[in-house]
């Protein structure tokens, strides 16, 4: 951190000493590239500027200059901590355009997918959250709990982070079998021992709480009017979750609650989160015992590719995989605003199309951008250790908010 | 048209796009639903009315986007579109302005203090000026970057490109280098979607005109075709003449050893071996 005396504003005899210091953006609790400039007032935060956009790498423009398919895994690279819940939003307002039918099957298999998503984001804003604040030991319990998440994409998808298995339709492939049957022995076996382990270190810790509780309190109004959404807004005690509110998929089906916070501070927004967990396997468990049969993917051949094996036989089907990968199908005219409870909040894509094969317009709505921008008043008159904390209770990515 | 995608449901209640066009009166422009959206185009300068209104009495209490569109065609060529969400009656509406890059759009900073940055944002990538941001500094590009880089008349690649010097010890901004061109593929099906001409379709534009049929070289085609030396090719006279002439022969010249190709210091010669240790062969291979 650079330090530089500020001369005071003020005239008189009296020094003021308040000075500025950068906060990142190489520092460890930042979570990426952020770069908060702060007046600090001896070790009182005065104001904070954060400065975003180091990592903004033009997503949405490169988006305009590609085919609907091929901006797909454009999406896994922005929350590079949960890239399905990413894609999800997009292919859900590709296929609002559309008005294209997804089999249950692939929509059992979004939601499954979606929710081992959200846990393994939890693990990564838990653990990284309590290590900011001072405890180790249960952020090595919980990476245990990502790893196997990131395996288990990998048998999905063919890749630990950036899998690019949903599709507009459905999903891109079906899962083997077995992998269902590990997720549901994982979840009673690995999941519940090691995350309960994990959290009976925290959640009743005498110094976490210190750090957390009352820290940066948010009423409801301002979580309103600040463009809260996800756990931020959660904990501030407004119990909307739009997988229960504006259901996607097969969501409506699914029996789980929406846990709220009570005082909407730094520890209510963990332990929102901690709760999710829970909830995310329960909705899991839901869809392996529910899982039905059938295609994973759209059956509408303009849309989504034919199967290899019927490539090999069929002339339409040849020609309809040519035409999918070269050309790519094209979205009708028109505009949608698609938004689904990412594990950070409210991830909207408002996508317009002009009836060509590549999207007119693709803007992506960040979680994080609302959050960040609150910093400034939910730091105020708080302590420099503080900032930490909320920022990891905000549970910001940069690749997400910066695009 | 039947839903059946399976995209967030929400659904208004009836007639509340004539409520929402009863309320706004002159500020409303246009107002529509489609794809199960709710679309209103609203005067430019009405919108913070508008969406006063829409927070107040229609309980829009959260504006969760702000996002920019370019669309060089149109007079005013930006759109600004305003994202709410009710959390009450559980519904979105979309809200849009136009305007060019030299009328400022009203600030709505005052209703929602989180359109601070997402006014930003719009300005940093599309040059919409917002009247009454107190804050309208670049957010997402670079310090110092000129430009406005998601308007549809600048390039992907963007102008300039960064790299570290070593001579300057600081990173440098340089005109953009592509080691390949850029790849545009044109992926519109000729039969239905080009608005170009096809190479060669020019010609079909203007009828060629009637030639005289060309003389057939009849007398020609009753010689014998043969070969009798090299020179007849049969390929043009000036091929013909060209094998007449007789074969080059390259002339010898004497070998020599190429310049070496960098400076090198003569090696040491080899010492000689002493006397006791001499006598053995080459050592076996893979000692």
């Amino acid at each position: 951190m650079s330090m530089q005396l500020e001369q005071s504003p003020t005239t008189g005899d009296e020094v003021i000493t308040n000075y500025t210091i950068n906060f990142g953006p190489q520092h460890p609790a930042a979570h990426g590239v952020l770069r908060m400039v702060m007046e600090l007032d001896g070790e009182i935060i005065e104001r904070i500027d954060p400065h975003v956009g180091l990592l903004h790498r033009g997503t949405e423009k490169l988006i305009e200059h590609k085919t609907y398919l091929q901006a797909l895994p454009y999406f896994d690279r922005l929350d590079y901590c949960s890239p399905l819940a990413m894609e999800y939003s997009y292919v859900l307002a590709v296929e609002k355009l559309l008005n294209v039918e997804v089999p249950l099957r692939g929509q059992y298999l979004r939601v499954l997918f979606a929710e081992l998503t959200r846990i393994c984001n939890h693990m990564l804003n838990i653990g990284s959250h309590v290590m900011d604040v001072g405890a180790m030991t249960p952020n090595l319990l919980l990476f245990e709990i990502r790893e196997d998440c990131l395996n288990f994409f990998e048998r999905a998808s063919g890749a630990r982070m950036h899998a690019a298995w949903y599709r507009p339709g459905g999903v891109a492939r079906d899962v083997p079998e077995k992998l269902l049957v590990d997720l549901g022995n994982w979840i009673d076996e690995r999941l519940f021992p090691l995350f309960e382990d994990a959290m009976s270190l925290v959640v009743d810790n005498r110094i976490f709480k210190q750090r957390n509780v009352d820290i940066a309190v948010v009423s409801r109004e301002d979580a309103l009017a600040w463009g809260f959404s996800g756990p931020m807004i959660r904990a501030a005690g407004i119990p909307w979750d739009l997988r229960k509110s504006q259901p996607y998929d097969v969501y409506d089906r699914m029996d789980f609650e929406i846990p709220v916070g009570t005082n909407s501070d730094c520890y209510d927004r963990m332990m929102v989160r901690v709760e999710e967990v829970r909830q995310s396997a329960r909705i899991m468990r839901q869809c392996l015992a529910e899982m039905p049969g059938g295609p994973v993917i759209s059956t509408d051949r303009k849309v989504a590719p034919p199967r290899r094996g019927e490539m090999k036989s069929s002339m339409e089907a040849l020609i309809h995989h040519f035409k999918l990968y070269t050309e790519g199908f094209h979205v009708p005219a028109g505009e949608v605003y698609v938004a689904t409870e990412s594990p950070k909040g409210e991830f909207g894509v408002y996508l317009v199309s002009d009836g060509s094969n590549k999207p007119y317009r693709c803007k992506i709505r960040p979680t994080a951008f609302s959050h960040l921008q609150a910093m400034d008043f939910m730091s105020k008159g708080h302590m420099l250790p503080d900032a930490t904390a909320i920022l990891g209770a905000i549970d910001v990515v940069f690749g997400e908010c910066d695009r | 048209m039947t839903v059946l995608h399976s995209a967030p449901r929400f659904v208004a209640e009836d007639g509340l796009v004539d409520r929402i066009t009863a309320a706004l009166g002159a500020q409303l422009v246009a107002a529509r639903e489609e794809y199960g959206e709710t679309v209103l185009d609203v005067q430019r300068d009405g919108i913070v009315a508008a969406l006063t209104t829409l927070r107040d009495a229609f309980a829009y209490q959260q504006l969760m986007e702000i996002a920019g569109a370019d669309y060089p065609a149109r007079a005013e060529r930006f759109e600004v579109v305003y994202m709410l969400l009710s959390v009450t009656r559980n519904h979105r509406v979309i809200v849009k302005v136009r305007a060019a890059e030299d009328t400022p759009v009203p600030s709505v900073t005052g209703i929602w203090p989180n359109a601070g940055w997402l006014e930003r944002e719009v300005f940093d990538m599309y040059g919409v000026i917002f009247a009454g941001n107190t804050d309208l500094r670049r957010i997402l590009t670079d310090y110092g970057f000129e430009g406005h880089p998601f308007r549809k008349d600048f390039p992907l690649t963007g102008y300039v490109e960064l790299r570290y010097s070593e001579e300057d010890k600081r990173v440098v901004y340089e005109p953009v280098k592509l080691a390949q061109d850029l790849r545009t593929f044109d992926f519109m099906s000729p039969w239905e979607g080009t608005d170009y001409v096809l190479p060669g379709d020019e010609k079909a534009a203007t009828p060629p005109a009637p030639v005289a049929p060309a003389p057939v070289p009849a007398a020609k085609a009753e010689v014998p075709k043969t070969t009798d030396k090299p020179a007849d090719t049969a390929a043009g006279d000036k091929a013909s003449a060209e094998a007449a002439k007789p074969a080059r022969v390259r002339k010898s010249k004497a070998v020599e050893a190429s310049a070496p190709t960098e400076a090198r210091p003569a090696r040491k010669p080899r010492a000689k071996k002493a006397a006791g240790e001499g006598g053995q062969g080459p050592a076996p291979e893979g000692s």
